[in-house]
């Protein structure tokens, strides 16, 4: 193994560990003052994800939405850029998406249906992704207040749309679409039944190995992480830095606006009021514990849609609401322990000599 | 007894004394057994090359790093390890090279910042304020004490941070590459002010690697070099040369005809058959009346004209801060320009970009290699294909990584580059084989003109004698360059023609031959000013 | 619409806003990027909550509500100085991390997951339209006092100094990481007394009570450009709007919900520099590099 190759695997393993031990310590602490064994609870816990289809499918389902955000925070990190609003851009996507879903005509066939309203769910996240982008170029303003401010600007204004204009009456969501909606998986495989999981789960899995490709294998890619981690170096090597960050804003906005299908179009099959469900923050943590690669954010995603329903799997014994504690603790421990350990590992190699 | 009594004495004899000082960052030596021994009452130049462990000494001394091994005494007490604020309560002022002040507060709330006059619990500015005008007056520094620093001249803001080191009563000024940033009359202000300190009692060490400086205003000199301390020397009765051959540890050629004689390279002057400076050749770079505004809306680069032909080396000298880092920005396309023209083999390139001047034959080899030259954290292969994506990529926007592979290999080889790793990340080379993967870069690829700033800076006398190899060969090949270097031995032993930047402008530009340090030394310091007409 | 009527709702409405503005404003003058205020607020009103609770006392209650703000705010502490950990992240973290104790909390002591049971406040006689509570007075002087710290006196020289140029400042001696940590832990109990003004005003604490305000808050120090004065004039420039969208729900005029925009947007356009820049500390964020 190459001793770059090492060098990046250490630096990217270990903060997650780390993240582990500490979620592990902490939710032995929180489970016991509630009386309870851990080994009973954890044990539970897998049980009643990974050790059950109807489980199983709902960790999938949780883990689309997830890998799909993760992708779109680590895409702008790579770029140098926080995006803050993936939220967003999440909820503006679907929105578009369930819109031309409602637009087009039911007798049109899903293999022209589904790729428009996944386009259309691209466009709609790429357009609040591309404000703060470009605010950025023009005017230099950070975009980590600007995605965050905007967040609530986008979704006030989907309330009001939705509020005033297109709901089912009693309901916050709007009608069902009437084409390109995207089959459960229980339809093909009837032990997942009753749960949520679509084929949407593919679409992102292909999605990552797009944005794998795009960064490591394009010449565009190579210009984003170069601005990523040395934007003067970018800028003399003939880059235009302003331009790797609207497109970085731009794709990411899309792929986080995709990641509306999975409840829009293989769900429910509407949009409705707060379906995003603070999947767009959890994204900045799936980015960070994947170390902002695309293998990671998944392997990320499918741990913290675990712990998610693990949640209710355990609702009897422990109140769920210490996943939540759980998630802020693992989001934390991430942070702290990746300059830590990228210093101490930098400690440790000795560079190589003339 | 007697024993003690005069070891008692040796020790008063020093104000500072430093011993057998180790510090290592990382697998950086930056100090190995260094030593240091300072009288009271004497200026005392601390000299060496960039790199030899000048500064990291004085930061051992004031107190902002502690040493791994050695000892330290300051006017005969024990002081080893010490931190900033012992160090200043004891008198140690340190006036860094990057100024320590903050831009948004005034002059007064930096002097007196961690000091502050109160009155109950308020900051008592008003006195702050007359504090510092009381010192100004007494020491002759002048500084308008209510003014943020951000509005302060280069000259001004030195002057604050000397009258803060006098604020809290510094005896002992260590002034770090102080004349780095200033104007011949500043720097002769400067000595003033330093003389007249140390005839007031007080001790100040100089670190610099000027050596006109030292022969002109220093008492006692050390000499350091790769870490360590490698001679002492008194000042009157020692000669440039003999402080220039201590720095460098060999027999310094000060002349370029020795030098170029010696490489076996053909002597400016000479010419070589078919190529005669009086043809009427297109040049291969020509740059008219250039005029570059600077971060104070001076001009910076104040109307430069020059031209360069394939095949021809023009060098320019002259102290950093006169203009070169941004006239080659603006070759280059990184910085914009106010007016002017510059041309490539005749095409106009002024509103071009980076990448389109790349692609119209410029390389360019920038001053600073950490931040401008290498992504630290890309491969050796990564950060040899930077600024030539276009070249290894296909048409549908994907990078050929067999082609990448294959020229890593070969360029990894011809510039012979340590270790021959291409996976290695370029953070973990020595600086010498880190400037090394940026020439084979710039120069590996088809160009015809090359702008290579500072080239040997900061590196390893082997691989200076191979990138200057390098330069007579592109130049032997038809390349035009332009050699900027604040290296004087440098630009004579590489060039065709020089020119000194002195203020933004050219000086008449001469024949190498015709040039040697002293009359270049004048243009250098503005006593002698034709501009290039 | 009653003019009087219309100052006094202001008011009660921007005191959240006013006590936790003022903590962004200290902590990022420091050099630490605050976007915690959400989770200072929500732990504040909590653990004034449990204190009111357990011993009848809102004054009690307040010191609790401050100690919870000061908890939370040492964690931001701890990551960002000494961990260096990206303090976008931890502010994000530490607001999930309220929400989640709080809940957490808000079963295990009162198994609910809704809200808490009631509890006694400050102040509340009507006829004095919310002037008999000590905290609305608080809310209204911490500005100008923090103005006084931070411009008037030594500590505040150096805590601008180290929001600036943290290495010009430990050149001369100066702790920059005590600083800075005084100033998060401060940051930390200001926020939290806005949650505990939120918790004692409604008398009692609901699940994600604070709703956004830390956000506001946010909004409001970026448009205040991190003066604590500008940003308290923001706050109340944001809770009139409020007042105004409540005043005129009856009036189909604006919908709330882009008068609910106004902050943010106000917020965004600061940051493009339409109406004069709004330029942040120099090193702020850079503990981290």
């Amino acid at each position: 193994m190459s001793s770059r190759f090492r060098e990046h695997l250490e630096e990217a393993l270990f903060p997650p560990l780390v993240a582990l031990l500490v979620a592990l310590i902490c939710g032995d602490l929180l489970i016991m003052s509630y009386g309870q064994s851990p080994a009973t609870v954890y044990r539970l816990l897998l049980e009643g994800t990974w050790g059950n289809a109807y489980g199983f499918g709902q960790v999938l389902y949780k883990a689309t939405t997830l890998i799909f955000t993760g992708l779109s925070v680590s895409l702008a990190i790579r770029a140098g850029l926080f995006n803050v609003g993936a939220e967003s851009q999440l909820a503006a996507g679907g929105f578009v998406a369930a819109l031309v879903g409602l637009g087009l005509s039911p007798s049109m066939p899903g293999i022209l249906a589904i790729p428009l309203c996944l386009l259309a769910a691209a466009i709609g996240g790429s357009i609040v992704g591309a404000i703060p982008g470009w605010l950025k170029v023009k005017y230099g303003a950070h975009e980590v207040i600007v995605t965050i401010m905007l967040n609530f600007v986008v979704l006030a204004l989907l309330n009001y749309i939705v509020a005033a204009k297109i709901h089912v009456p009693e309901t916050l969501h709007t009608p069902e679409i009437r084409a390109g909606g995207i089959a459960r998986l229980d339809s093909f495989i009837p032990a997942f039944h009753g749960s949520a999981a679509n084929l949407s789960i593919l679409i992102a899995l292909v999605t990552a190995a797009a944005v794998w490709v795009y960064l490591f294998k394009s010449k565009r890619g190579f210009e984003m992480r170069a601005v990523g981690l040395q934007p003067e170096a970018a800028e003399y090597g003939g880059v235009s830095v302003g331009g790797i960050w609207m497109r970085a804003m731009i794709l990411s906005g899309a792929i986080a606006g995709l990641g509306g299908i999975n409840y829009v179009l293989g769900y429910k099959q509407y949009y409705e009021e707060g379906f995003a469900g603070g999947a767009g923050f959890l994204g900045i943590a799936v980015a960070l514990v994947g170390r902002n690669h695309p293998l990671g954010v998944v392997l990320a995603a499918l741990f913290f849609a675990t712990l998610s329903q693990g949640g209710l799997a355990i609702h009897a014994f422990v109140p769920k609401q210490m996943v939540e504690v759980l998630q802020g603790v693992v989001i934390l421990a991430v942070a702290m322990s990746v300059p830590e350990v990228r210093r101490a590992l930098r400690q440790a190699r000795k560079p190589v000599a003339a | 007894m007697t024993g003690s009594a005069t070891a008692l004495g040796e020790r008063e004899k020093y104000a500072i004394r430093m011993t057998g000082i180790d510090k290592t960052f990382g697998a950086v030596r930056a100090n190995r057994g260094a030593s240091l021994e300072v009288r009271p009452s004497e200026i005392h130049a601390l000299v060496g090359e960039n790199g030899a462990g000048k500064s990291t000494l004085m930061k051992i001394l004031g107190g902002l790093q502690a040493p791994d091994a050695g000892t330290m005494e300051v006017n005969g007490r024990d002081v080893t390890g010490w931190s900033t604020s012992e160090a200043i309560a004891a008198g140690i002022g340190v006036v860094h090279q990057h100024f320590m002040l903050v831009p948004t507060l005034t002059v007064a709330e930096n002097i007196v910042l961690g000091m502050e006059p109160v009155k109950g619990m308020r900051f008592d500015y008003a006195a702050a304020v007359a504090q510092v005008e009381k010192l100004s007056k007494e020491t002759g520094l002048a500084v308008p004490a209510d003014r943020k620093v951000a509005e302060l001249s280069v000259g001004e803001a030195q002057r604050v941070e000397i009258l803060k080191t006098l604020y809290r009563g510094a005896k002992i000024l260590v002034l770090d590459e102080p004349t780095a940033v200033l104007s011949p009359p500043e720097v002769r202000e400067l000595w003033t002010v330093l003389r007249g300190l140390r005839d007031a009692g007080g001790t100040i060490v100089l670190i610099t690697h000027r050596l006109d400086e030292v022969v002109e205003i220093s008492d006692a000199i050390t000499v350091m070099r790769a870490g360590q301390t490698v001679e002492r020397l008194t000042t009157s009765g020692t000669t440039p040369a003999q402080i220039a051959r201590a720095m460098v540890g060999r027999e310094v050629a000060l002349t370029s005809r020795d030098e170029a004689s010696a490489l076996g390279a053909p002597l400016t002057g000479e010419i070589e058959p078919g190529f005669h400076p009086s043809d009427d050749m297109t040049s291969a770079i020509r740059v008219a009346d250039l005029v570059v505004i600077g971060s104070r809306n001076t001009r910076v680069v104040d109307g430069v004209t020059f031209s360069i032909r394939p095949g021809e080396i023009l060098g320019i000298a002259g102290v950093e801060g006169n203009g070169q880092t941004e006239l080659i920005e603006a070759l280059a396309g990184l910085r914009p320009l106010e007016s002017g023209t510059i041309r490539i083999n005749g095409h106009d390139v002024t509103q071009e970009n980076v990448a389109e001047r790349r692609q119209a034959g410029l390389s360019h080899i920038p001053e600073d290699r950490h931040h401008r030259g290498l992504i630290l954290d890309y491969s050796v292969t990564d950060n040899l294909v930077l600024g030539r994506q276009e070249e290894f990529g296909s048409r549908r926007g994907m990078l050929n990584g067999d082609r990448i592979r294959e020229n890593s290999k070969a360029q990894i080889a011809e510039f012979d580059i340590r270790p021959p790793d291409g996976e290695i990340a370029a953070r973990n080379l020595s600086g010498g084989n880190q400037q090394k993967i940026v020439i084979a870069r710039e120069m590996g690829q088809s160009f015809g003109v090359l702008l290579a700033s500072q080239p040997t800076r900061g590196v390893d006398v082997g691989a200076i004698e191979f990138i200057h190899t390098r330069l007579r060969e592109a130049r032997a090949e038809g390349k035009a360059i332009l050699l900027v270097s604040a290296e004087l031995k440098e630009v004579l032993a590489l060039s065709d023609r020089v020119a000194v930047m002195y203020r933004g402008k050219f000086s008449k530009i001469i024949p190498a031959a015709e040039a040697s340090e002293e009359s270049l030394g004048e243009y250098m310091t503005g006593s002698k000013k034709e501009d290039a007409a | 619409m009653n003019p009087f009527d219309f100052l006094t709702q202001t008011i009660r409405i921007a005191i959240p806003y006013l006590f936790a503005a003022s903590g962004g404003v200290i902590a990022e003058r420091a050099g630490i990027i605050t976007l915690s205020l959400e989770g200072y607020m929500l732990s504040g009103a909590f653990a004034a909550t449990l204190g009111v609770h357990y011993t009848g006392s809102p004054w009690i209650g307040l010191l609790t509500g401050i100690f919870g703000g000061l908890v939370f705010g040492l964690i931001q502490a701890v990551a960002s100085i000494r961990y260096r950990a990206n303090q976008v992240v931890v502010g994000i973290a530490i607001n999930l991390l309220a929400i989640g104790v709080t809940r957490f909390f808000l079963k295990l002591a009162f198994d609910s997951s809704s809200n808490s049971p009631r509890v006694a406040g400050l102040g509340g006689n009507s006829a004095w339209y919310g002037f008999d509570n000590p905290l609305l007075w608080m809310g209204l002087l911490v500005a100008p006092a923090l103005g006084f710290i931070l411009y008037k006196t030594p500590f505040g020289l150096r805590v601008r100094a180290v929001g600036e140029h943290p290495d010009a400042a430990a050149s001369l001696g100066i702790k920059v990481s005590l600083i800075q940590y005084i100033s998060v832990a401060l940051s930390g109990m200001l926020a939290a007394l806005g949650g505990v003004f939120l918790a004692l005003d409604q008398h009692q604490f609901t699940d994600q009570m604070t709703a956004g305000r830390g956000f506001i808050a946010v909004a409001a120090v970026i448009f205040g450009r991190w003066d604590p004065v500008r940003a308290a004039l923001a706050c109340l420039l944001f809770a009139a709007a409020e007042t105004l969208q409540i005043q005129l729900q009856g009036n189909q005029f604006i919908p709330s919900q882009f008068v609910e925009m106004i902050p943010y947007l106000l917020t965004i356009i600061a940051l493009a520099g339409v109406v004069g820049r709004a330029v942040p500390p120099a090193a702020l964020g850079k503990a981290a590099e």
